[in-house]
C-alpha cells in the first residue's frame, strides 16, 4: 500500500490541467499571460492604425498596400481554416482552394446579376460557410477512413474536380468568363435606404480592410475556442495517435468529419469575402496553386499554432503579391540610384517564382518546424528544449509521450 | 437512349481498339513518371512534387541533346543509324536528369531529414518552383516543337490503325520498366533498397549504406523521368514548360491508384490513368461530358477506386498507426 501514494501523485502530475501545455512554469503563469495580453493588444493597435500610416515615402503607397492587407486578411482566415484539419486533426488537404472556391461562387451566384438574385451579404456568409461544410461533409465520409497521404491524393482530386465544374458548368457559372458584377456588402437595414454602401475593391480599400480585420478577429476567437473545446482535444488526441484516441472513446470518424467540416467552412466564410471585394469570380483563381500556397502558409508560419499561422499567412502573401511583383521596379531603381548597370538592364520579373521557390526551401532548411512552432512540434525537432522547460519548471509536463513518440528508432519500423 | 447507343457504337470496335492503343502508349509515359514518386515514397515517404518538373527538363535536355547531334528532323540513314542516335539521346538525357534529380534531394530534402513530415513537401513544392522557372526561362514561355525524328508509319491490323510511333512509344517504356523491375528485385543494390524502404535501422545494422541508398533511389527515380522526358516529346511533338504540372499531377495519381510505393502499382496505375483518360475523350461526349472533363473524370474515377481499396490497387493494407 505504501507504494499507492507516490503513485498517485505521479499521475496527478500527468494529468496536469491543459493549458500547462506550452511548458510555463506554473508559478509565473499570471505574468506570461498578462505579457501575451499586453502583446496581442498591441499588435491589435499595430493593425488598427497600419493603414493610416502614410509610407509612401518608402515605396508603399497607401491605397495598394491596404487592399494588399485586406487580401492577406482573406488569406488568414484561410489559413487559419486550413490549420484545423492539417494542424489539429492532422489530415494532409491538399485541395483546399475547392473549399474557397465554394463559398466564393455560392456568394457570386446568390448575389449577382447571374441569375438576378442579390441576397445580403450576411446572410450569405452564414450560407457559404454551411454550403462549404456539406461538401466538406460530402468529400470526408466515404474517403476519412483512408491513410494519410491517400487521403492528401483524393482531397488532390476533389481540388481538381471543383473548378474544372465551375469551368465547364458555363449555363451556371458563366464558363471562363466568370461571374462579375458581384455585389459589395451593405451595412444598415436591407431595401431600405439607411445603408452604408462599403464601396468595397474600388478606389478606397478601407471600409474593407476593417470589415476583413474585423472578420479575422471573429475567426481568432471561433478557432481558439473550438481548439480548447472537446472537439478540439479529440482532434489533437486523432493526430497524435489515432489508435490511442479511438482506445480512449473518441468516435475517429465523426471527429474528423467536423474537422473537414469547420476547416471548409472557414474556406466558404473567406470565399465569400473575397468575392465581394473582387466583385469577379472565375475557375481559374482557385487552382491547385492557390491549395498549395495555403498549405505553405500553415506550414511555413508553424503548422497547429494560431499566431504562427498567421505569421505565414501575412509573409506568404505580402511576399508573393506585394514584394515580388514590386521587386524588379525596386532593383532597377535601386540599380539607376546607384548607377550598376546590369541592375539596370536586366529584368527581373521572369525570376518572381524561382525567388520564391529558393525562399520556400531556404525557410524550410533554417526552420523546418516553421517561423512560430507550437511546444509540440519544437519538441519533435528539439527533444531538448521540453527537456529544459521541464527542469525549468520543476513539474512533470503532461505531454510526455512527445519524446518516445517521435525517436525515430520507433518510427521506422511502424512506417515501413 | 438511343442516341447514347449510337453515340457509344461510333467506329465500332476499331475506334475503341485505336483508342486503346493510344490510351496504353500515353499511359505508358505516365508509369515510367509514376516510378519516381513511387519509389521516393516508398523509401523516404515523400511526395516529390519537383518530379513532375524534373520531367519537363528531361523533355528539354532532351531536346538539347538532338540539337547537339544536329537533329532537326527525319534522322537520315538507315534503321541502325535512327536506333543509335535515339539511344545516346536517351542515355545522355537520363544521366543528366538523374544527376540533377540528386542535386535536388542534396539541396532541398537530405537537410531536412528526420524534421516534420510537412517540412519536405514545403521544400519540394518550393523546388518544383524553381525548376519550373528555370524551365520558362531557358526555352521561354511558348511550346517548342520537338524534331520528328522518324516516319510515323501506320499498320493496319484488322481495320485498326496503329501508328509505329505509339508501338515505339509503349515498348520502350515496357522494356525500361522490366529493366527497373529486374534490377530491384536481383540486383544487390535493388535489394538494398528494397531493404532501406521497410527499415532504416535494420538495413544500417546490415551494413548498408542508408544515405547512398537514398540518393541512388533518387537517381533512379529521376532518370526514368528523363527517359518519360524524351519519350513524351517524341510522342507529342511539342515541349512546354508547364507540361510537368499536369502530367506530373498524373503521374502521382497513377502511383497512388497503383497503390503508392508498390512498383508495379505504378506501372499498372499509369496505364489504367492513361486508358480512362483516352476513353473518355473519346465517349465522355455520350455521357455530355466533353473533352473539357477529361481532367475531372480521371480524378473521379481514382476517388471511386480509392473508395473501395483505401490503399490502392496493389498496395497492402497498412493500420492507421501514429
Amino acid at each position: 500500500m505504501s507504494t499507492a501514494v507516490p503513485k498517485s501523485g505521479a499521475l496527478r502530475k500527468r494529468t496536469a490541467p491543459p493549458n500547462n501545455t506550452s511548458g510555463t512554469p506554473t508559478g509565473k503563469r499570471g505574468t506570461m499571460f498578462s505579457r501575451s495580453l499586453i502583446m496581442s493588444g498591441l499588435l491589435l493597435l499595430f493593425v488598427l492604425i497600419i493603414p493610416l500610416i502614410d509610407l509612401s515615402s518608402l515605396g508603399l503607397y497607401p491605397a495598394p498596400l491596404v487592399s494588399t492587407l485586406g487580401d492577406t486578411g482573406v488569406y488568414v482566415i484561410l489559413a487559419l481554416g486550413l490549420n484545423i484539419v492539417v494542424g489539429y486533426a492532422g489530415l494532409l488537404d491538399l485541395g483546399y482552394a475547392a473549399f474557397f472556391a465554394i463559398g466564393s461562387y455560392t456568394y457570386a451566384l446568390l448575389a449577382s446579376p447571374q441569375f438576378g438574385i442579390h441576397l445580403s451579404f450576411w446572410l450569405l456568409i452564414v450560407i457559404a460557410s454551411l454550403v462549404a461544410a456539406f461538401f466538406g461533409m460530402l468529400l470526408g465520409a466515404p474517403t476519412l477512413r483512408l491513410r494519410g497521404d491517400y487521403l492528401a491524393i483524393v482531397t488532390l482530386g476533389f481540388g481538381e474536380i471543383v473548378p474544372t465544374f465551375f469551368l465547364n458548368a458555363d449555363s451556371i457559372t458563366g464558363g471562363t468568363n466568370g461571374v462579375s458584377g458581384v455585389d459589395t456588402p451593405i451595412l444598415g437595414i436591407p431595401g431600405t435606404t439607411t445603408g452604408f454602401n462599403f464601396s468595397l475593391g474600388g478606389t478606397n480599400p478601407y471600409p474593407y480592410y476593417y470589415l476583413i480585420l474585423a472578420m479575422v478577429l471573429v475567426a481568432i476567437f471561433v478557432i481558439s475556442r473550438l481548439r480548447d473545446s472537446r472537439i478540439g482535444r479529440a482532434w489533437m488526441a486523432i493526430r497524435e495517435d489515432e489508435l490511442a484516441a479511438a482506445a480512449m472513446g473518441i468516435d475517429t470518424v465523426r471527429t474528423k468529419l467536423m474537422a473537414f467540416a469547420m476547416g471548409a467552412a472557414f474556406s466558404g466564410f473567406a470565399g465569400c469575402v473575397y468575392s465581394s471585394k473582387l466583385g469577379f469570380i472565375g475557375p481559374g483563381q482557385f487552382d491547385f496553386n492557390v491549395s498549395v500556397f495555403i498549405l505553405c502558409m500553415i506550414i511555413l508560419g508553424g503548422v497547429g499554432t494560431i499566431r504562427g499561422v498567421i505569421l505565414g499567412a501575412v509573409v506568404l502573401y505580402m511576399l508573393q503579391s506585394y514584394v515580388l511583383t514590386r521587386l524588379p521596379s525596386w532593383i532597377h531603381d535601386f540599380g539607376v540610384s546607384t548607377n550598376i548597370g546590369f541592375l539596370k538592364t536586366t529584368d527581373f520579373s521572369g525570376i518572381r517564382y524561382l525567388i520564391y521557390g529558393v525562399a520556400l526551401v531556404a525557410m524550410m532548411i533554417i526552420r523546418p518546424e516553421g517561423l512560430l512552432p507550437g511546444e509540440r512540434q519544437k519538441a519533435e525537432l528539439h527533444p531538448e528544449s521540453l527537456d529544459q522547460a521541464r527542469r525549468e519548471s520543476n513539474v512533470e509536463l503532461y505531454d510526455e509521450t512527445v519524446l518516445d513518440r517521435q525517436d525515430p528508432s520507433t518510427r521506422g519500423g511502424q512506417e515501413g | 437512349m438511343e442516341h447514347f447507343f449510337d453515340c457509344m457504337g461510333q467506329g465500332g470496335f476499331q475506334l475503341f481498339f485505336q483508342q486503346l492503343v493510344n490510351g496504353l502508349a500515353k499511359g505508358s509515359i505516365y508509369s515510367l513518371i509514376a516510378l519516381g514518386y513511387t519509389m521516393v515514397y516508398g523509401i523516404v515517404e515523400l511526395i516529390n512534387f519537383a518530379h513532375g518538373d524534373i520531367f519537363m527538363l528531361g523533355s528539354f535536355i532532351a531536346l538539347l541533346l538532338l540539337n547537339i547531334l544536329g537533329v532537326t528532323g527525319l534522322i537520315q540513314g538507315g534503321l541502325l543509324n535512327i536506333i543509335a542516335i535515339l539511344l545516346a539521346v536517351m542515355f545522355g538525357t537520363m544521366l543528366l536528369t538523374g544527376l540533377l534529380g540528386v542535386a535536388v534531394e542534396r539541396i532541398a530534402y537530405k537537410p531536412l531529414r528526420g524534421a516534420p513530415k510537412l517540412a519536405p513537401l514545403i521544400s519540394a513544392i518550393g523546388m518544383s518552383f524553381i525548376l519550373q522557372n528555370v524551365g520558362q526561362i531557358w526555352r521561354g514561355p511558348a511550346p517548342i516543337s520537338f524534331p520528328t525524328i522518324f516516319k510515323n508509319q501506320f499498320y493496319d491490323v484488322f481495320g485498326v490503325r496503329i501508328g509505329l510511333k505509339s508501338l515505339i512509344v509503349f515498348f520502350s517504356c515496357v522494356i525500361i520498366m522490366v529493366g527497373l523491375t529486374l534490377f530491384v528485385q536481383r540486383s544487390k543494390v535493388g535489394k538494398a533498397m528494397r531493404a532501406t524502404a521497410q527499415d532504416y535501422d535494420t538495413s544500417s545494422m546490415m551494413g548498408i549504406n542508408v544515405n547512398n541508398t537514398i540518393t541512388l533511389t533518387f537517381f533512379i527515380g529521376t532518370l526514368l523521368a528523363g527517359a518519360a522526358g524524351l519519350i513524351y516529346g517524341v510522342y507529342i511533338g511539342s515541349v512546354q514548360f508547364v507540361q510537368g504540372y499536369q502530367a506530373g499531377l498524373k503521374a502521382f495519381t497513377a502511383a497512388v491508384l497503383g497503390g503508392i510505393g508498390n512498383i508495379p502499382g505504378a506501372m499498372f496505375g499509369g496505364l489504367i490513368i492513361g486508358l480512362v483518360e483516352a476513353m473518355s475523350d473519346q465517349y465522355g461526349t455520350c455521357f455530355g461530358l466533353g473533352i473539357q472533363w477529361t481532367n475531372a473524370i480521371v480524378f473521379a474515377v481514382l476517388i471511386l477506386i480509392l473508395v473501395f481499396r483505401p490503399s490502392g490497387l496493389f498496395g497492402t493494407q497498412v493500420t492507421e498507426k501514429a
